[in-house]
């Protein structure tokens, strides 16, 4: 199988601060992987590093077969087909629902001239109205994104995800904030998203992880600690000593 | 364009365009009779509201505010006036073929930069170009830098505020503190005449209803989408593929232009171009139009611009030392009290009228601006 995205000896130095440190990392296509890791453990700066975000100071970062990700803006980057979900949901408050989607939708260029020339065709109104379906929001296509609820705007930007069609969607934190019928709900939609793309998730809730899993990957000080499927995962020490050794109330982020 | 604006934008055009020209060619002594001197105040009204809009474009929809655009507004009126006082010919004071302020200054030659502005065409281009070029330039570095919210703001003061110290001085060849002034003719006609005052007013109807037009349009389509987007969240622009230097630089040089055109409708209309024009103040007073007329709608710059130099013209005649007082008191109170500007305001008196005769069980329309979908939205666009 081939990869869709791989790290080689990635290191990011935040003034003297070391994020990564030469992180060896690698997806297979079609996976859905979680990593989890104690706070400060580099997991947000990874996805910053394969979305163009943060560029490292040494190391390869490569998408799909052999494309270089380091020369490359973000823009770029989503355009290659890799989405970036935010911690907190980030949607365009004064734009409809539906025009949320209609901007994110994927297109072969997103460019000032294309963006004042091409209004929709009949075959981009069906794939929103498709996308708001799934996500559940068709009903609230023509109101402001701004009045949506919490979990309401968590779905949206991942209906966002889903219209710009990625081949790799990076999700930091789908779930927190959430009740836990909508977690449940998100998970669902993530194994949707999952059945023919790639996607990373980074997530504490160990509840939702084992809903989601296969495979988890545990960062520890910039560097994969250990990986593996989630209850080899849970029960390995070396993840437990991180975790305990840093709160002390127990370890129930790993139980 | 939704059905009740476009109704609106005919009527105000034909009123600009048609109604206001008509009055002024009725004899003096009639009760409709629009005077020359109205006409023309309001010709300069209509050149701010030009810039106004695309100030609004910049600041209101993709939420950067520039505090430079007086310097757009003096490179078009600049343009056009090199062309004005090349047009004197030695008709001039010293009459001399040199315009008259590089006599005073001794310089015997026509600068090489002023001699194309010997042809209208090159002056209407340059018009449209240098405006537009500088500000190309300009914010293609502060964009592709990612320079943005104040940080923006400021750089655009300092660009004022060295325009103004550059076009005050003498070796510039611009005329200095004095500027470019004493323009006789404009395209072959008198200024002097109603006749072309009349001509140059409803030339700049036009190019109000046509930089309306143009800005509306650019709203409507998904462009215009993502200039709001980039407001709301740069961020989330950039990792759905677009790249929001590059639109922020689009709709930068769509407003330098129209500031460029409004400058150079400015010059012959008023007579004289200063570096007062360009500097930080007046590019600020800019602001404040857009401001207390209402960002994010258009029309709301354009009442912004209309009205707050109406009372202006009216204030300084009647109580000049009010007139400062007035101004500053009119931001105060459009950042603390009405942060959507008049139109905002209006809009939700309206509904709160219409609101209390739905109550009363009053039925019938009160509809005056109703711009309801921008009530909340554009409270947020100064980020």
């Amino acid at each position: 199988m081939t990869s869709i995205v791989y790290l080689e000896d990635v290191t990011v130095n935040f003034d003297g601060f070391k994020a990564l440190s030469r992180l060896n990392f690698f997806m297979d296509r079609r996976e859905l992987r979680v990593v989890i890791g104690p706070n400060g453990a580099g997991k947000t700066t990874l996805l910053d590093v394969v979305s163009g975000r943060v560029k490292p100071e040494s190391g390869r970062v490569i998408f799909g077969d052999h494309t270089d990700l380091l020369p490359l803006r973000e823009n770029e980057i989503a355009q290659l087909g890799i989405g970036r979900k935010f911690q907190t949901p980030s949607v365009f408050v004064n734009l409809t629902v539906w025009d949320n989607v209609e901007l994110s939708l994927r297109r072969a260029s997103k460019g000032v001239f294309a963006a004042l020339r091409q209004p929709d065709a009949h075959e981009e109104r069906a794939r929103i109205a498709r996308t708001l379906e799934t996500v559940q929001l068709a009903d609230k296509a023509d109101g402001k994104a701004g009045a949506l609820s919490h979990g309401e705007k968590q779905w949206l930007e991942i209906g966002m995800m889903i219209a710009q069609d990625p081949e790799l969607l990076l999700v930091d934190e789908p779930v927190a904030g959430m009740t836990d019928e909508e977690t449940t709900r998100t998970g669902e939609l993530l194994e949707t998203i999952a059945a023919d793309r790639s996607v990373l998730v980074i997530e504490h809730d160990m509840e939702f992880v084992r809903q989601i899993a296969r495979k988890v990957t545990v960062l520890h000080q910039g560097t994969v600690l250990c990986e593996g499927p989630v209850e080899d995962v849970q029960g390995d020490p070396r993840v437990l000593e991180v975790y305990l050794g840093r709160r002390r109330e127990g370890s129930d982020a790993v139980h | 364009m939704p059905k009740r604006e476009a109704a609106a934008l005919g009527i105000a055009a034909i009123v600009l365009v048609v109604v206001l020209p008509v009055c002024n060619m009725l004899p003096a002594g009639s009760p409709l009779a629009v005077s020359n001197f109205t006409l023309n105040l309001f010709g300069k009204f209509l050149t701010y509201a030009i810039l106004a809009l695309g100030l609004d474009l910049l600041w209101g929809y993709a939420g950067v505010l520039s505090l430079g655009h007086g310097v757009f507004f003096g490179l078009g009126a600049y343009a056009m006036g090199m062309h004005l006082m090349l047009e004197i010919g030695s008709k001039s004071v010293y009459q001399s073929a040199l315009p008259d302020f590089m006599v005073w200054n001794q310089v015997t030659a026509l600068p090489l930069f002023w001699k194309p502005f010997h042809s209208g065409a090159f002056t209407l281009l340059a018009i449209v170009l240098v405006p537009g070029l500088f500000g190309l330039a300009f914010g293609y570095l502060a964009f592709r830098s990612r320079i943005r919210g104040v940080y923006f703001s400021i750089i655009t003061q300092a660009l004022a505020l060295s325009a103004w110290l550059v076009f005050n001085r003498n070796e510039m060849n611009l005329g200095g503190t004095n500027g470019l002034a004493d323009f006789k003719t404009a395209f072959g006609f008198p200024l002097n005449q109603p006749g072309t005052q009349r001509g140059l007013y409803v030339v700049t109807a036009l190019a109000l209803v046509a930089a309306y037009v143009l800005c509306r349009w650019i709203t409507l389509t998904r462009a215009g989408k993502v200039l709001v987007a980039i407001r709301d969240s740069e961020t989330r622009v950039l990792f759905s593929g677009y790249s929001p230097a590059a639109y922020k630089l689009f709709v930068f040089v769509v407003s330098a232009v129209l500031a460029g055109v409004a400058g150079a409708l400015y010059a012959p209309q008023v007579g004289i171009i200063t570096p007062a024009k360009i500097g930080v103040l007046p590019s600020i007073e800019m602001v404040v139009w857009v401001a207390a007329g209402g960002r994010g709608t258009l029309y709301g710059a354009v009442i912004g611009a209309f009205g707050v130099n109406w009372i202006q013209s009216w204030l300084t005649t009647s109580y000049p030392d009010l007139w400062l007082l007035f101004l500053g008191g009119l931001f105060m109170g459009a950042v603390l009290f009405f942060p959507d500007g008049i139109v905002g305001a209006l809009g939700r008196l309206t509904a709160r009228a219409r609101r209390l005769l739905t109550k009363r069980g009053v039925t019938g329309s009160t509809e005056i601006t109703g711009p309801s979908r921008l009530e909340p939205g554009s409270r947020t666009a100064s980020r």
